[in-house]
């Protein structure tokens, strides 16, 4: 009971700074800051609903960007003026982020049939061909999505007060609380509550179905799983989580561009939660931070870094040299902790004898996260 | 390229003309094929060998590319090449053997993730290198045209064909009959029966990795040849772009699969780009897209693509 208590404690002396930090950020953090740290929360929703089904359900994509950008250009046009030079519907913005979380977990679900039948690799790479698909009908479909200049994003706007502009004007301890401001806790509500949901879904009854059929799905099905139907849930659950982090990152941006959601754009999002540690979803927050910051603070503050070029000059600029340290911090995390932040964070762990087995099912260690109450 | 024609001109042009079209169209379609299967080939073998995707492999072959760019001038084309093939094959040996033998128990996603870091520094620091410049392969066959009847191809797309199959045939009757062949074949089969019977995986894999550099260093310089427009940053996520289809229809851990899916990968790109005044209700650039839809209808069919080797689930 005692060691209850005291992690309790522990637990408490670690968030409760952290959130005040946050909630108290936007009064001393000038604007690039506060832009950086809205991409990195956009980052952390998606990276939440990435490990959900490449860590935790075991099925591999390479998609995510996909249905980032069904979230993203779903709002656009849904909160869209309808006498815009782009099609718009005219909703309310809150409904607006309503109906494109659920049209990014309805593309989830429809993709799902094919999922069903594919396993590992296979289905990452046939989850690949859903971004390239994905960029043509952005560049094409352009009365919907502007084709390749974008489209303007609508401002969002709860009962007349405007989360992305100054009205009404709101002054909290003489510091102007412009657009980023607002948006910033509009941002930190999203990911509490994203974080919260996944840690429930997780420690529930479905949260051990879906680790059941990571790791056999003939096990799985044995105990009463219905392999098919946990997958199919795993995958709208995961693309609703990609769409809600594609509206607020479209609300940080004011305005998409396709090439945005592109290739890279779900390789940054492994990335986040292997280096965070797959299955962790305190794992891919940090690893979301980490990949959506470090070339934006490099680049920042290129000028001050003596070993790099200015532009024009010849020699490593700054945007390459946040690039290819992007490179190598994968490379060290996977080299020297191939279990990610997450297995740095709890080193007493062991690892189970079952390595090396060949599949990407099976993972060797089961992050805490899907441990439900064990000690 | 065959030339633009307006779309209903087209249509009703008389069938001659329309069936020289095809002729052409397919023709350029297996040449380009002849140098996805090279691409394939080089990401298949790999994948068979070690259970690695090596998505490092586009920057291996922009890094072949830029070799030769860089260097046809003062070594001359043939050197130039050569020295390519031994680059980038050391480099990928690297790769294969240095980073990914420390983490080889680890399961193929984060080997995966450990390739995507080498391709991140090697397409930066390629790119930067490049900059602004304007690098050619600088090959004999520039930009010559061969006109049999009349079907126009490129000389270099002529030169890739030669060089594929004759790649490709040594490549096989290797795998087939040398010691290394069925030492691969047998640690893809079984690698824990193969490393007792004597077969020494990390040697396997060594070869399998030199293999796949030789091969991205060859297929860099055809995909950068002639009637592309030069090296650029682009050619390894257009490599990967190919690759990835091309594989996955043929199978993953399937050779012929390789180049079934290389050559199915190259005509439809090809017709798909020479047809779009025809498709153009699916969008400019359709040709682009073709070979990744061809791969989803390939996957709903069969899931591991048309040669790869089926999971067996055992409980």
């Amino acid at each position: 009971m005692s060691d209850r208590l005291s992690a309790r404690s522990i637990w408490l002396a670690a968030w409760v700074p952290v959130a005040v930090l946050a909630l108290a950020a936007p009064l001393s953090l000038e604007g690039f800051w506060l832009q950086t740290g809205l991409f990195a929360m956009a980052a952390a929703i998606g990276a939440i609903g990435l490990t959900l089904l490449v860590g935790t359900t075991g099925q591999l994509s390479l998609g995510h960007a996909f249905f980032v950008a069904l979230g993203a250009y779903g709002y656009a046009f849904l909160a869209g003026p309808r006498d815009g030079d782009v099609a718009g519907v005219g909703l309310p913005a809150p409904l607006a982020l309503v109906g494109a979380v659920a049209l990014a977990g309805a593309a989830g679900a429809m993709f799902s049939p094919i999922a069903g039948r594919l396993r590992g690799i296979y289905l990452g790479l046939a989850s690949l061909g859903l971004v390239f698909l994905g960029q043509h009908i952005l560049h094409n479909a352009a009365s919907a999505t502007g084709g390749f200049n974008g489209r303007d994003v609508a401002p969002f706007e709860v009962f007349g007060f405007s989360f992305t502009a100054t009205d009404p004007e709101l002054v909290i301890l003489h510091v102007p609380y412009g657009g980023l401001e607002r948006l910033w806790y509009l941002g930190l509500l999203l990911v509490v509550l994203a974080y919260w949901y996944a840690r429930n879904l997780l420690r529930g009854r479905p949260g051990r179905a879906l680790v059941g059929v990571r790791d056999s799905e003939v096990a799985a099905a044995v105990m009463g799983v219905d392999v098919r139907r946990y997958k199919a849930a795993a995958f709208t659950v995961s693309s609703g989580y990609a769409g809600l982090a594609g509206v607020l990152l479209a609300l940080a941006f004011g305005r998409i561009v396709p090439d945005t959601f592109g290739f890279v754009m779900s390789i940054d999002f492994l990335a986040m939660i292997i280096i965070g540690g797959l299955g962790s979803i305190a794992g891919s927050v940090a690893g979301a931070v980490i990949v959506t910051t470090l070339p934006l603070v490099l680049s920042h503050y290129s000028d001050a870094l003596p070993f790099l070029a200015q532009p024009g000059e010849s020699g490593v600029g700054a945007a390459e040299a946040a690039r290819l340290l992007y490179g190598a911090a994968v490379i060290a995390v996977l080299l020297f902790a191939p279990g990610g932040l997450a297995q740095l964070l709890r080193p007493s762990r062991p690892s189970s004898a079952n390595q090396g087995t060949g599949t990407f099912d099976r993972r060797r260690s089961s992050p805490r996260d899907q441990q439900g109450a064990s000690p | 390229m065959p030339s633009r024609r307006g779309g209903l001109a087209t249509l009703a042009l008389p069938r001659g003309a329309a069936m020289n079209q095809l002729v052409e169209l397919v023709v350029n379609g297996v040449s380009l094929g002849c140098i996805d299967a090279l691409i394939a080939l080089g990401f298949v073998v790999v994948f068979k060998a070690t259970r690695v995707v090596n998505f490092a492999y586009g920057s291996l072959l922009l890094l072949g590319a830029y070799v030769v760019g860089r260097y046809h001038e003062p070594l001359g084309f043939a050197v130039a090449v050569l020295l390519a093939v031994v680059v980038t094959a050391a480099v990928a040996i690297g790769v294969g053997v240095v980073l990914l033998r420390r983490v080889r128990l680890a399961d193929p996603g984060t080997l995966a993730i450990l390739t995507l870091g080498v391709d991140i520094m090697l397409v930066t620091e390629l790119t930067r290198r490049i900059g602004t410049d304007l690098l050619t392969t600088g090959d004999p066959w520039g930009a010559e045209v061969v006109t049999v009847g009349s079907v126009h191809i490129a000389q270099t797309r002529l030169a890739a064909a030669a060089v594929a199959v004759v790649v490709v045939a040594a490549f096989l009757i290797a795998l087939k009959i040398t010691d290394w062949g069925v030492a691969l074949r047998a640690s893809a089969e079984r690698p824990a029966t193969a490393a007792l019977m004597g077969v020494r995986l990390s040697r396997v894999a060594s070869g399998v990795w030199l293999l796949a550099g030789a091969l991205a260093a060859m297929a860099g310089l055809f995909l950068t040849a002639f009637p592309s427009p030069g090296i650029s940053g682009t050619v390894g996520l257009a490599a990967l772009g190919a690759a990835v289809p091309a594989a996955v229809i043929g199978g993953l851990d399937s050779t012929t699969g390789a180049l079934v899916g290389g050559l199915a990968v190259g005509l439809t790109a090809t017709l798909a780009a020479g047809y779009q005044d025809h498709l153009a209700f699916l969008g400019r650039g359709f040709g682009g897209v073709a070979p990744y839809l061809v791969m989803l209808l390939v996957l709903l069919a069969r899931p591991t693509g048309l040669f790869g080797s089926r999971e067996v689930t055992r409980v």
